[in-house]
């Protein structure tokens, strides 16, 4: 009963669309001519200082200057919500924001569990996700799908980005401390990896509980090693603490600390005299080019911190999403998803980068290392970019993708 | 007479309300019902207050996930087996926690369940942090259990069935000697019950129920995570009884829903001061409501019924 | 080089040390725990979070108002305390007369309110906190070379410990308050003010947690989750102690972070369970705990 009330409901509306449409502009073909975007996010948890708040921020800015620039045909509205990190709390409310809410495209999404939840729903719902927080590559290999796209950046590129880098800059003897869960166990094989295919050998490594306060005792079995590299295959809490007492037990600055994966909030928190020297990979440093500085002041007038590449990241995924809704006139999923992924992306934030069919943006990443205290001049002055990892070489290639997507 | 109708009309609401309210937050809702009834059944009528429950919870999660996804067996065979393994696993939690009483038992059911949560983290089939993702959600009785809303009915079918279990139990025999080992455990020891052997069996029922819920949970959102079993969600459920009404029959059915609604509409209005308010509901509760929002509009029934009888 | 089971005895030595410095921290945090318990009968689930107060508190006052370390070691307690003897006099008052239980469940609660508001005021990577510079760099024992702050802790710590056992044990302040324990009514008949004995034993335990918070600030990041982790690891320290005498808190803190240490030397998977595992074997030994009594 319900169902063929539904259906004949269903052929009226199309009847009418179809008769509309002969007239009707572009602009028709966003629905109720709003665009709406919702930004899933950490506002307590452990993510939050690379999104959260921050996040935020960068999209309200990237939809005014949308305005500004465009002066669209359509409305722009925002949601927000904090997924406190739990997959239900993800799945629930994006299943809200598509169904009621009308929103179009979710981003940020910054724990690994919060965006593979969210991806599944938005596939079922035929929505977009633009995960710019969430670091897990399985993001486009086993969990992919055609709604998704891949923003900034995953374990593999910074893992094997910085392995591979730091190996070419004469880094040849290894010895990691692996956060003991899946997370790091990974992060640990993708990074050997590349580091036996640089030519480059590990001497060891020690698996760590998660988390752990005290990492003294596996930082003295590095030590013992005598590599020249610590590779941190660990986050957040873990890696601070690792490198607050490598530097109390004067491992650094003798042996040199890689982070496989920080972030510059990170840095700033634990200050330049005790991260200096330290390897990592970055998809974006706020002090690298006119551009990017130009936006990160502009970003530092509001949340008084640079963005991290995450913040940074998001405000680019934005922009590049509503361009793409403008230029088809189309809030149509499919329609918006073809044309993000035929779009270049070359910004202030990615150069070179673009969307691959499995979701995933490439585009160049940068290896940096930590100033030295007396080299930074003024605050937040602590990269030195080291060397431009090219977009085709920071990625997993294709040809090793598990995504279902990827033709071979 | 007047209960009967009551729970008439309740189920009358159950049945009605997927078509006014969204089913998923309605099914959250119902799994911790059964998730706070459980635990009820120890703190309300055996005075045992277990701060581990998560580990049954989250555990039973995860193996059922386990059966359904990787073995690929039936999904009845996946709620059957996770139940089981909760009981096995509440059988030994209970056998240690037992063996003290009052504050040493939550501390040692915290304990205990911190060390079931390192080896949900660590192993290998659960998938760490990224959870274990994708569990599908299959057939029961030949039912497709895929539309949210035929789920919907199985899950509250689940609810009215653990709770009418729950609502047996307690008015056995058997929860009348819970009750009065609540009530004075040497008098209870006096009269000859094998104290031990009863705390452990509403333990072991009180970790199976909450392990059913936690499976219908993962059937309901396709996955299983670590936040199931985090201390945090042990610590929750004790505040959704506390907030509901501990020892009230319907009292964990209303903490849970106002709890699960009220982190549901936080979440866009409250951002990164959730676990502050959580934490003053708590302290609220336990300062002045300490019955819980049943147990005083019960007082204040009661008290109003009393004053009608004087004039 | 002698080595035991394929370990260095170096190594080894050098691991126990390190055991001890933890060690230090949970002895500290369940000395707190069982002074508290002693004479309140509850749980103080907040600990860990006052624990992370202190912390940041001793990161404030050097960030703020430019005092250093040693004097935040002295200053850090007082303000925990004062803290300690607010929640008391507020809030865990109206709550003697009740079940025990309900002081865990308000301690829990506040210590989510604790948690939360720093988190939400700065952020989860936290704080750094500088190791003050006559501790700075690291002394050569002969057997290890260890950093001369971690030698400090396990010091300063075990003169802690055994002053507070020493006025516990053996003053005449300390008897009384064994005597409020022991019978709270009859001290009371005896003109010993039992009520204010409550506040400032709980000030004292809270400031205990405090101290053990500025001690941790220069080794480990000041963050607002660095209370929560641990809290769970010493509340099965404490059952394992058994709650009976302050001497088998500060032995068995001691003792299970060496054996902890030890076991991140031979099999680091189950460092984080250990604790745990120990728990469960003197359940079932020893259910009142290696030290406590049955009440």
């Amino acid at each position: 009963m319900t169902k063929y009330k539904k259906s004949t409901l269903k052929s009226i509306v199309v009847a009418s669309l179809l008769a509309l449409g002969v007239q009707q502009s572009a602009q028709a073909q966003i629905s109720d001519n709003v665009v709406k975007i919702g930004v899933l996010t950490d506002m307590s948890g452990p993510y939050s200082d690379f999104s959260g708040k921050g996040s935020i921020t960068a999209t309200q800015m990237a939809i005014t200057d949308f305005e500004n620039k465009y002066h669209p045909k359509f409305k722009i509205e925002m949601v927000t919500a904090d997924h406190q990190d739990k997959a239900d709390i993800t799945s629930n409310k994006a299943r809200e924001w598509f169904d009621r809410e009308h929103v179009d495209m979710i981003t940020d999404l910054v724990s690994s569990i919060a965006g593979l939840s969210a991806m599944k729903v938005a596939k079922e719902k035929n929505k977009i996700v633009i995960i710019t927080g969430a670091g897990s590559s399985k993001i486009t290999n086993e969990g992919c799908n055609d709604v998704t796209v891949h923003y900034v950046y995953d374990t593999y590129a910074t893992g094997q980005g910085t392995a591979k880098a730091v190996v070419k800059q004469g880094g040849k003897t290894w010895f990691f401390l692996t956060a003991d869960y899946v997370f790091g166990h990974s992060l640990e094989n993708d990074a050997t990896k590349a580091i036996k295919a640089a030519g480059g050998q590990v001497l060891g490594s020690v698996s760590h509980p998660f988390p752990s306060r005290d990492l003294s005792s596996y930082l003295l079995k590095a030590q013992a090693s005598g590599a020249q590299i610590v590779g941190l295959a660990n986050a957040g809490d873990d890696t601070i603490n690792s490198i607050k007492q490598a530097a109390e037990f004067g491992i650094t600055p003798k042996q040199h600390l890689a982070a496989l994966l920080i972030f510059i909030s990170d840095v700033h928190s634990v200050g330049l005299k005790q991260t200096q020297g330290m390897y990592l990979t970055t998809g974006f440093y706020w002090d690298r080019t006119p551009e990017s500085r130009a936006f990160s002041k502009r970003y530092f007038e509001k949340m008084h911190k640079m963005p991290s590449m995450n913040q940074a990241g998001v405000y680019s995924a934005v922009m590049h999403y509503l361009e793409a809704v403008q230029s088809t006139g189309s809030d149509d999923t499919k329609t918006v998803m073809t044309q993000m992924k035929k779009t270049p992306i070359n910004d202030f934030y990615a150069q070179n980068g673009h969307i691959r069919e499995d979701g995933r943006m490439v585009y160049d990443m940068y290896l940096a290392q930590v100033k030295k205290p007396s080299e930074s001049k003024y605050p937040w002055d602590y990269y030195n970019i080291l060397a431009t990892i090219p977009a085709s070489e920071a990625f997993q290639p294709l040809s090793e993708s598990t995504c279902p997507l990827v033709k071979k | 007479m007047m209960r009967t109708v009551t729970y008439l009309i309740l189920l009358a609401i159950g049945l009605l309300l997927p078509h006014f309210v969204y089913p998923v937050l309605l099914m959250k809702i119902l799994c911790f019902a059964i998730f706070a009834c459980a635990f009820n059944l120890l703190l309300g009528f055996s005075g045992l207050l277990s701060f581990g429950h998560a580990a049954f919870f989250g555990g039973a999660a995860y193996i059922a996930g386990y059966l359904i996804k990787n073995l690929e067996l039936p999904t009845i065979i996946g709620i059957l087996g996770g139940v089981l393994f909760t009981a096995l696993l509440g059988w030994l939690v209970g056998l240690l926690a037992i063996r003290r009483q009052g504050i040493y038992f939550a501390m040692v059911t915290l304990a205990l369940a911190q060390m079931i949560y390192f080896i949900c983290l660590e192993a290998p089939i659960t998938g760490g942090e990224d959870g274990m993702q994708g569990i599908p959600r299959g057939n029961l009785f030949g039912l497709s259990l895929q539309s949210d809303l035929t789920l919907y009915y199985v899950v509250l079918a689940g609810f009215i069935f653990a709770f009418l279990l729950i609502y047996r139990t307690i008015h056995s025999p058997f929860g009348q000697v819970l009750k009065a080992i609540r009530e004075n455990e040497p008098r209870a020891i006096s009269l000859g019950y094998d104290v031990s052997k009863y705390k452990l069996l509403a333990f072991v029922l009180s970790a199976s129920i909450s392990g059913f819920a936690g499976i219908l949970k993962m059937l309901v959102f396709n996955f299983a995570t670590l936040t199931d079993v985090h201390w945090h969600m042990s610590g929750d459920v004790v505040l959704m009884t506390i907030f509901g009404g501990i020892g009230t029959i319907l009292g964990p059915v209303v903490g849970s829903t106002i709890i699960i609604g009220l982190e549901d509409q936080l979440a866009d209005s409250a951002g990164d001061m959730v676990t502050v308010i959580m934490g003053a509901i708590f302290v609220v509760c336990v300062l002045i409501f300490r019955k819980g929002i049943v147990g005083e509009s019960v007082a204040l029934y009661q008290r109003m019924l009393g004053r009608k009888n004087l004039t | 080089m002698i080595e035991i089971f394929g370990v260095p005895l170096m190594a080894l030595y050098s691991q126990l040390m390190l055991g001890l410095v933890n060690g230090s921290f949970y002895a500290l945090l369940s000395l707190g725990l069982a002074v508290i318990f002693g004479m309140l009968n509850i749980i103080n689930f907040a600990h860990g979070a006052l624990y992370m107060i202190g912390a940041f508190c001793a990161w404030m006052l050097l960030s703020k108002f430019n005092i250093g370390y040693f004097e935040a070691l002295l200053i850090t307690p007082l303000i925990l305390g004062l803290i300690g003897v607010i929640i008391e006099r507020l809030l865990l008052k109206w709550l003697y007369q009740v079940d025990h239980l309900y002081g865990l469940l308000l301690t829990f609660g506040l210590a989510l309110i604790f948690e939360g508001y720093f988190r939400s005021q700065f952020g989860v990577s936290g704080e750094t906190y500088d190791i003050p510079e006559i501790l700075d760099g690291p002394v050569n024992l002969g057997f290890m070379v260890i950093p001369k702050y971690r030698l400090w802790v396990i010091f300063l710590s075990l003169i802690v410990c055994v002053l507070t056992w020493f006025m516990v044990e053996k003053t005449r302040l300390g008897s009384y308050l064994r005597a409020a324990t022991e019978n709270p009514k009859l001290t009371q008949a005896f003109g010993i003010n039992v009520p204010l004995m409550v506040m400032l034993t709980y000030g004292f335990g809270v400031a205990l947690a405090g101290f053990a918070g500025v001690m941790a600030a220069p080794i480990y990041q000041v963050s607002p989750l660095m209370g929560s982790h641990l809290i769970i690891v010493v509340f099965a320290v404490v059952v394992i102690g058994g709650m009976g005498s302050i001497s088998g808190a500060i032995i068995s803190g001691l003792g299970l972070g060496i054996i902890e240490g030890l076991t991140k030397v031979f099999y680091p998977p189950l460092s984080s369970t250990v604790v745990f595992i120990i728990m469960a074997i003197v359940l079932i030994f020893r259910p009142a705990g290696l030290f406590g009594r049955e009440k």
